[in-house]
C-alpha cells in the first residue's frame, strides 16, 4: 500500500474541516490506516485552517513532518502559499484559484496579499493544479459543490479507487445533494487530469 | 466495527461502553466535543453543561459518592477553576467511579497559558492515565473508571489538544451496564472535618502506595522492545512522534504517567545504552525518573514550552546525536498573517467600535469578544482569566482612586461562569467602573453552547432562563441599561454616561451572536449593504470595523484611491459600517434583494 500525506487548506468557513472527513472516510473504505488532525477554537473566526491527513498500511504520527506531504489541496491561493514548506519538493498541489484578501491586509503594514500565489508555489512545487473550481461548479449548477470538485482534483493523487470516493460522499453529504456531488467529483478529477502544467 | 473517531468523540464513546450514567461540563476548547457528543449519541447518559467547571467537577462528584459512574470534563484552566474540590476529594474517595477528563492545550491554540495538568494529579494524589490516540482515548476511560472504583480514588484522563482532536481508527464495543449503588452514609469519610481529614490523608498516601503497585504491573505501561543502545521513556502524543521518527528504538510507553512503574523503569533503564524521556511542556516523567536515581536526558533535547510535532522530536534526537540529520526541510514562507476577526454581523463590532472613541481602560474577559484586541478595533487594555475583567476593573479603580473611564467587558456566559461574585463585590466596595455585559445568548467562542440564560439545555430541552438584568439588580446594582450595539450613536451615548458618572452602571446589550446557534441565521438576515461608486471617497473609514463582508474593489476614486465593496453573500445588513461612512456612500440593498 502507498503511503500518502495530505495536507488540505483555507480559511475558516470554507468546508476544510468537512473536506478532510471526506478524504479519511474513503480512505478508510478503500481498507487504509488513516488519521486525520487539526486544531479547533479561534482559528474558525476567519482565520487560517489546516487539517492533515495521513494514509498508510500504519499511521503513527497524525502530524506530517515539514517537507513529507505528498499533495498539498488549497481552498484559496494565499493559504496554498503559507502551507507550501510542508509538501514534498516533488509534491502536488492542487490549488482553488479563490482569493480571499483578510480584512488585516487592508489596514495593516505587511507583506500584503501575494501578487501571484499559484507561480509562487510553483517554483517549490513538482506540480502545480490550479483549479477554478467556482466556475465548475456553477456550470453543474450548484456554487455549493465547489469544494467536492476540489475533491475530486485531489483524487488523481492518491491511490482510493472512485467507488470508495462515491461512498464517501453518499455517506457526508445532505440527502438530495449526492448525485450533484458525485458530478462534482468526476468533473473535478477530470480538469485535473487534463490539465498541462506550463 | 471500526469507525474514524476523534479523541473526544472516543471519549464519549468510552462513557457509552463503560456503563457511565453522569457526566458534566463547562465547554472549554479542546474539550467541549466530549459532552456534546455524549449528548447526542448516548441518551442513557444524564449529561449536562453547568455554569463552570467547579459546579460540574461538583455534581459528577456527588454521582460518584452516590455509586453512580461519573464523569467531568474541562479544558486545562478549568481545573483551576475546580480545584478546590479536585484536591479535597482525594481524601474520601469516588466509590462509584470518578473520572476528571483533563484536556491540556500545549501550544495555546486557544488558551492563555499552557499549564501541564499532570502536576496537579501529582499534587492530589491521583492516578494520571495519558492516552496517545482515539482508541486508547476511548479505552482508558473504562480503565479509568475500573482504577476509580477498585481503589475509591478519582482518575485523572489527561488529554492534549492534538489527542482531542486528530481523528484515527477506533474499534467499538458494546455498552455494559453497572448498578448504581446507592451512597452509604459515613461521616468520617464524607464530612471533611480536621480529626476526619487526619485520617482519611493517612489512607490516601497508603492508597498511593497500593496503586504504584498496580502501576508496576498494569499491561498499559507497556515495553517494546528494539534497538537495545537507545530506549525511550515516553507518553500521549509524544509516543506516536517517537515511534515516526526513531522506529528502531526500543520504548517504554506509559498509559498510567502517575503513579509511574519505577522498578519496571528502573529495569528498562539498565536493559538499554542511553535512556531518553520524551514528553510535551513539564518534564514531568523525567523528575520522577531523577529522582529515584536513574539517570536519563530529557529536556536536555526537547524544549520544555510548546506543542511538539514529528519535526521537533526527531530534531532533538539529532543533537543528541542518535539520529543522523535529514535533509533540511524547506522553510515556510512569510504571508500576510490571516489572524481570526469577528464575523459579519458579530453584534460585539458596534460595542467596541463606539467603545474605542472615550480612550477608556478596559478590562476584558475572555470569549470572542477578546478579538477586539486585534487590529483595527485595538480596544482592551487587560484580559486574565476566565470573570477577572469586573474584578481586576475594580482593583484599577482602587489604585487609580476613582472608576471614572475604567471599563469592564464581559460575555454573557462568562459572567454566568464567575463575574457575578466580582459584580457584587463591585456593588459592596461602591466601585464606580462601568461594566458591558456582551449578551449574545450564548456561549460562543467554544462553538455555540447553551448556557442558564438561553433557556436550553444541552440536550435541547427547555429550561427556565435566568435573566441578565435581574441578576444584576438582585445583586445591587442601580444603574443598569439596555443598549442595541447595532446603533452606534445610542450605545456611543450611553457608553459616555456611564464613564463620565463614576457610579457602577451596567450596560447589556441586546443583540445575538450570528453564528450560533445555527438556527438563529434566518431571524437576524437583513438586506445587505452596498458601496455606492459615485459616492465613496477612498477614506477606508469603513475598513476600521475590521468587517470580513468589508474589502477593497478594483473601481478608483478620481484621486486614485481604492474605493470599498461588500460582499453581499457575507453581509448580514447590520448597518455598523454605514454609520462610520462620513459621506453616507454605504446603503441598504432594497427588500427582497438579500441572498
Ligand atoms: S461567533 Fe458570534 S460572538 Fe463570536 S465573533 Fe462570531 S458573531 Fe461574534
Ligand atoms: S452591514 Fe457592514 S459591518 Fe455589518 S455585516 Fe454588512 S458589511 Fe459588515
Amino acid at each position: 500500500m502507498r503511503s500518502m500525506s495530505v495536507l488540505i487548506v483555507g480559511v475558516g468557513g470554507q468546508g476544510v474541516l468537512l473536506a478532510s472527513e471526506l478524504l479519511s472516510d474513503a480512505a478508510l473504505r478503500a481498507g487504509f490506516d488513516v488519521k486525520k488532525s487539526e486544531v479547533h477554537g479561534m482559528a474558525q473566526r476567519g482565520g487560517s485552517v489546516s487539517s492533515h491527513v495521513r494514509i498508510s498500511g500504519q499511521v503513527f504520527s497524525p502530524l506530517i513532518p515539514a517537507g513529507q506531504a505528498d499533495a498539498l489541496l488549497a481552498f484559496e491561493q494565499a493559504e496554498a502559499l503559507r502551507w507550501v514548506h510542508f509538501l514534498k519538493a516533488d509534491g502536488t498541489a492542487v490549488i482553488n484559484r479563490r482569493r480571499l484578501v483578510p480584512p488585516v491586509a487592508l489596514f495593516r503594514k505587511g507583506p500584503g496579499y501575494p501578487e501571484d500565489p499559484v507561480a509562487s508555489v510553483r517554483a517549490r512545487a513538482g506540480r502545480v493544479i490550479p483549479i477554478d473550481a467556482e466556475t465548475v461548479a456553477r456550470r453543474l449548477g450548484n456554487p455549493r459543490v465547489e469544494n467536492t470538485v476540489l475533491l475530486g482534483a485531489l483524487s488523481g493523487c492518491l491511490d482510493i479507487p472512485e467507488d470508495d470516493w462515491m461512498r464517501a460522499i453518499e455517506g457526508r453529504v445532505p440527502a438530495g445533494t449526492v448525485d450533484i456531488n458525485c458530478g462534482a467529483f468526476r468533473a473535478g478529477a477530470e480538469t485535473a487530469a487534463n490539465w498541462e502544467d506550463a | 466495527m471500526k469507525v474514524l473517531l476523534s479523541g473526544n468523540e472516543a471519549v464519549a464513546r468510552g462513557c457509552h461502553e463503560s456503563g457511565l450514567h453522569v457526566a458534566t461540563a463547562y465547554p472549554g476548547t479542546p474539550s467541549t466535543e466530549i459532552l456534546e457528543e455524549i449528548a447526542s449519541r448516548y441518551a442513557e447518559i444524564d449529561s449536562e453543561w453547568c455554569p463552570n467547571e467547579k459546579v460540574a467537577f461538583e455534581v459528577a462528584m456527588g454521582a460518584s459518592f452516590a455509586g453512580a459512574r461519573a464523569l467531568t470534563a474541562m479544558k486545562h484552566v478549568g481545573l483551576n477553576v475546580a480545584a478546590d474540590p479536585f484536591m479535597s476529594v482525594s481524601l474520601i474517595g469516588a466509590p462509584g467511579g470518578l473520572v476528571v477528563v483533563s484536556a491540556d492545550d500545549p501550544g495555546m491554540h486557544s488558551s492563555q497559558n499552557e499549564q501541564d495538568n499532570r502536576l496537579y494529579a501529582r499534587f492530589a494524589g491521583y492516578p494520571c492515565l495519558e492516552p496517545s490516540d482515539s482508541q486508547e482515548s476511548k479505552d482508558f476511560v473504562g480503565h479509568s473508571l475500573e482504577i476509580s472504583a477498585a481503589f475509591d480514588v478519582p482518575v485523572m484522563l489527561r488529554m492534549t489538544t492534538r489527542v482531542c482532536h486528530a481523528q484515527s481508527v477506533v474499534r467499538l464495543g458494546e455498552r455494559r451496564e453497572h448498578p448504581v449503588r446507592g451512597f452509604q452514609p459515613d461521616p468520617r469519610k464524607y464530612v471533611v472535618l480536621p480529626n476526619h481529614a487526619r485520617v482519611q490523608h493517612v489512607w490516601a498516601a497508603e492508597r498511593l502506595e497500593r496503586l504504584a503497585a498496580f502501576s508496576e504491573s498494569s499491561p498499559l505501561n507497556r515495553e517494546e522492545p528494539g534497538r537495545r543502545d537507545v530506549g525511550v521513556i515516553t507518553a500521549g502524543i509524544s509516543y506516536q512522534y517517537v515511534r515516526e521518527t526513531l522506529p528502531e528504538a526500543s520504548i517504554f510507553k506509559l498509559g498510567i504517567s502517575h503513579p509511574l512503574p519505577i522498578e519496571r523503569i528502573r529495569r528498562f533503564a539498565a536493559s538499554v545504552g542511553r535512556l531518553f524521556v520524551v514528553e510535551e511542556l513539564e518534564p514531568f516523567i523525567e523528575e520522577q525518573i531523577l529522582a529515584a536515581g536513574i539517570p536519563c536526558e530529557g529536556k536536555k533535547w526537547w524544549p520544555r514550552l510548546g506543542e511538539f510535532s514529528p519535526d521537533i522530536v526527531a530534531a532533538g534526537f539529532v543533537r543528541a546525536g542518535v539520529l543522523e540529520r535529514g535533509p533540511e526541510p524547506p522553510a515556510p514562507v512569510e504571508v500576510q498573517p490571516r489572524p481570526p476577526v469577528f464575523c459579519p454581523g458579530c453584534p460585539h463590532r458596534g460595542l467596541f467600535v463606539a467603545l474605542k472613541k472615550f480612550k477608556a481602560l478596559v478590562a476584558t474577559d475572555i470569549g470572542c469578544y477578546t478579538l477586539s484586541v486585534y487590529p483595527p478595533i485595538a480596544v482592551g487594555d487587560i484580559c486574565v482569566e476566565m470573570g477577572a475583567s469586573i474584578g481586576t476593573a475594580v482593583g484599577v479603580a482602587k489604585a487609580r482612586g476613582s472608576g471614572k473611564g475604567i471599563v469592564a467587558t464581559i460575555g454573557d456566559s462568562t459572567f454566568l461562569h464567575s463575574g457575578m461574585t466580582g459584580l457584587l463585590n463591585a456593588v459592596h466596595d461602591g466601585a464606580g467602573i462601568t461594566v458591558v455585559l456582551l449578551d449574545n445568548s450564548i456561549t460562543a467562542m467554544t462553538g455555540g453552547q447553551h448556557q442558564p440564560g438561553t433557556g436550553k439545555t444541552l440536550s435541547g430541552a427547555a429550561a427556565r432562563p435566568v435573566e441578565l438584568a435581574k441578576i444584576c439588580a438582585a445583586l445591587g446594582v442601580e444603574r443598569i441599561r439596555v443598549i442595541d450595539p447595532y446603533d452606534l450613536d445610542q450605545t456611543g451615548k450611553a457608553l459616555g454616561e456611564a464613564l463620565e458618572s463614576g457610579e457602577l452602571s451596567v450596560l447589556i446589550t441586546n443583540r445575538p451572536c450570528t453564528l450560533y446557534p445555527p438556527e438563529i441565521r434566518k431571524s437576524i438576515l437583513r438586506p445587505p449593504f452596498r458601496v455606492k461608486p459615485d459616492a465613496c471617497i477612498g477614506c477606508h473609514a469603513c475598513f476600521k470595523v475590521g468587517c470580513p463582508a468589508i474589502g477593497e474593489s478594483e473601481k478608483r476614486t478620481e484621486k486614485g484611491l481604492s474605493q470599498s465593496r461588500i460582499d453581499r453573500t457575507l453581509c448580514t445588513g447590520c448597518s455598523v459600517c454605514s454609520q462610520v461612512c462620513p459621506v453616507q456612500a454605504i446603503v441598504r440593498e432594497p427588500e427582497g434583494g438579500a441572498k
